[in-house]
């Protein structure tokens, strides 16, 4: 494999060059820098970082305060903390007052591994996607974490960006450019399309790749980074031009990438489709391997649940010819 | 449901919902108070004791249109206002985002009403708009809605959350080398919040010399009284532990706050509150010290009864 890097220390290495650009910029963190890669920025520009300690509450409403007197602010913690511990705060003093707040979230899902449960943000995508006038993004690897995060400082408003702990492949050339709300075609494809956001889109290549070399199964991968607003456009023509969608996410199967897609499609496009998401349970400790496996987020998991719509489009075609 | 012409305050004569300040106009549609209009530094105490009598006769007439409000918790609350607006703030009514304005931040959100009579009457918006409170479409929200509301700092409604927000901006004030104050009300119940004390802390390792609590320590919570519910005493020994300057005052004495606010302004290293003691329900003899009154609007006959004790 290629290069790895995590997508914290993108973020990290971002917030410094963005500090040295922009005197604007304004970084908060809950006692967790040295593990979100925030305390690189506090480090250099300590007047413009505040360390709030154990209280994510208090932070979220002085960001707020901070971003309501003019300044870009970026505050982290992890997933987990960052959303549901503050979600109150998150709703009145950052999304109704749509705040130039940007939630930059550490450790996303269940990959922090040997913490266990308490530390697996798992809901945290669907909380955060709930909040009018949030932007949600999952960037896929550091390239592209980075980018997004430059996005984030450039535009006014909410935004909630989850990063893994592990280091993870880097998938993006160094050319590559995010755009915002737009999803990217990492392989072309005609029989089925996965969809796929962080750690996942490695999964769904390796998947998409054993399928077509061993059962001859042709799949379109997209990569889903900004999970809200989603790019219907991309989305609708995926259900048109393959007639079958696959999700893959580090997260619960409600209210994530997956039921989002799903309003999608069952709106303007009724294709068969399986999600591949955490079922209605928590995780445990144990190794990031291990834990996917268990969970059942594995390139395994992602080709039975191709195998599946492809058969189900197939019975519909067979089912459509048999009727005329 | 037509909700604006069938809601319960609908009932109540025309004359009612106009301005009720001897102050303003007699044209509605011109209804900035001639207060507004005058330098709030020069303003003689007795103007100040009618200026609170008149936000009181606001508040009532606009919760008792709504038919629904938090009158008690408003009642309280006046004579702080009126010290912060009329006398200690700086701040420009046409300019309600002046970048070198001192900042007033509500936290006790349901003291909403308080406030927009305030605003209305320091000339943010015509005094004649304060009848629209909680109806459909009103810039005057139930709860404070920063995004609608000129003047209006923060969201609010959600308790526990104004103090950290204030920091926010306290810090970005000290990052930019203004010399902005700021100020944000707080419930003496909404200090049951966890919140708050993580802000207390916070504000006092950063040493916000800049910015200066008020406690309407009016006694009463929604279910009873505080010391019943959950007792917060010694409340000013609370902050001085947390590393805070407090002053304790008679929170319906106007010379009393101002000389706090002077205190504070004049304290460097620490950030100050004033636990302001107040009654709540204050100025209407039926609804001081009144639990009933905490989330309840008057009914036509107790809103006569009401202003005829604010003549």
């Amino acid at each position: 494999m290629a290069r790895e890097e995590s997508t914290r220390e993108a973020y990290g290495r971002t917030l410094v060059e963005l500090g040295e650009a922009n005197p604007n910029i304004v970084v908060l963190d809950a006692d967790l820098a040295r593990s979100t890669q925030s305390q690189m920025f506090g480090h250099k520009f300590p007047s413009r970082f505040f360390d709030l300690g154990l209280a994510e509450q208090n932070m979220i409403g002085i960001a707020a305060g901070l971003a309501a007197s003019g300044k870009t602010v970026f505050a982290s913690t992890f997933a987990v903390f960052a959303s549901a511990r503050c979600f109150d705060q998150l709703r009145m003093s950052i999304a109704q007052p749509r705040l130039n707040v940007k939630i930059v979230a550490s450790h996303g899902g269940i990959t922090v591994g040997e913490d266990g449960f308490s530390h697996h943000a798992i809901e945290d995508v669907g909380l955060m996607c709930s909040l009018p006038g949030f932007t949600v993004i999952v960037p896929t690897d550091a390239v592209e974490a980075a980018q997004a995060i430059r996005a984030a400082a450039a535009l006014l408003g909410p935004f909630y960006i989850r990063l893994s702990r592990p280091k993870t492949p880097v998938i993006h050339e160094d050319g590559y450019r995010f755009v915002l709300g737009k999803a990217v075609t990492l392989r072309p494809g005609r029989d089925a399309t996965i969809i796929a956001i962080g750690v996942m889109v490695a999964l769904a290549l390796e998947a998409a790749h054993r399928l077509r070399e061993i059962e001859g199964i042709d799949c379109r991968v997209l990569t889903m980074p900004t999970v809200k607003p989603l790019d219907e456009e991309a989305i609708l023509q995926a259900a048109r031009e393959t007639g079958a969608i696959v999700t893959a996410e580090e997260h619960l199967l409600q209210g994530g990438l997956g039921s989002r897609v799903a309003q999608v499609v069952s709106s303007h496009q009724p294709v068969p489709m399986a999600f591949i998401a955490i079922k209605d349970v928590y995780s445990r400790s144990g190794k990031p391997a291990q834990l996917m496996e268990r969970c059942g987020l594995t390139a395994e998991d992602i080709m039975d649940g191709v195998r599946g719509v492809v058969l189900r489009k197939a019975r519909q075609m067979a089912f459509r010819l048999g009727g005329r | 449901m037509k909700i604006g012409a069938s809601s319960p305050g609908g009932s109540l004569p025309d004359k009612r919902c106009g301005p009720t300040s001897a102050s303003a106009g007699n044209n509605p549609a011109e209804a900035v108070s001639s207060l507004a209009t005058q330098k709030g530094q020069d303003r003689p105490e007795a103007e100040l004791e009618r200026l609170a009598k008149s936000l009181r006769r606001h508040i009532i007439t606009m919760i008792g249109t709504a038919g629904s409000g938090h009158t008690g918790g408003c009642l309280s609350a006046v004579e702080v206002l009126v010290a912060l607006y009329f006398k200690i703030m700086r701040h420009r009514p046409q300019d309600p985002r002046w970048p070198e304005r001192d900042r007033f931040i509500l936290s006790k959100g349901h003291a909403a009403p308080a406030l927009y009579a305030t605003l209305a009457e320091a000339g943010y918006f015509p005094v004649a708009e304060l009848p629209t409170l909680r109806k459909m479409d009103s810039r005057l929200q139930g709860h404070t809605d920063r995004t609608i509301t000129p003047g209006v700092e923060m969201s609010a409604g959600s308790l526990g959350q104004g103090l950290s927000f204030s920091i926010g901006v306290a810090l970005a004030g000290r990052l930019d080398s203004k010399d902005y104050r700021v100020y944000v009300l707080l419930g003496d119940g909404e200090c049951d919040e966890g919140q708050v004390w993580e802000a207390a802390i916070s504000a006092a390792h950063f040493k916000l010399d800049n910015l200066t609590a008020i406690v309407d320590h009016n006694k009463q919570q929604l279910d009873g009284w505080c010391s019943d519910i959950m007792n917060l005493e010694p409340l000013a020994e609370k902050w001085r532990a947390f590393g805070w300057q407090a002053i304790e005052v008679d929170g319906h004495s106007i010379p009393q706050i101002l000389s706090a606010a002077e205190q504070a302004r004049a304290t460097k290293g620490k950030p100050t509150v004033i636990i302001a003691h107040t009654i709540k329900g204050k100025g209407v003899s039926f609804m001081e010290n009144n639990l009933e009154f905490h989330g309840r609007a008057p009914n036509a006959e107790e809103l006569a009864q009401a202003l005829k004790e604010l003549e």
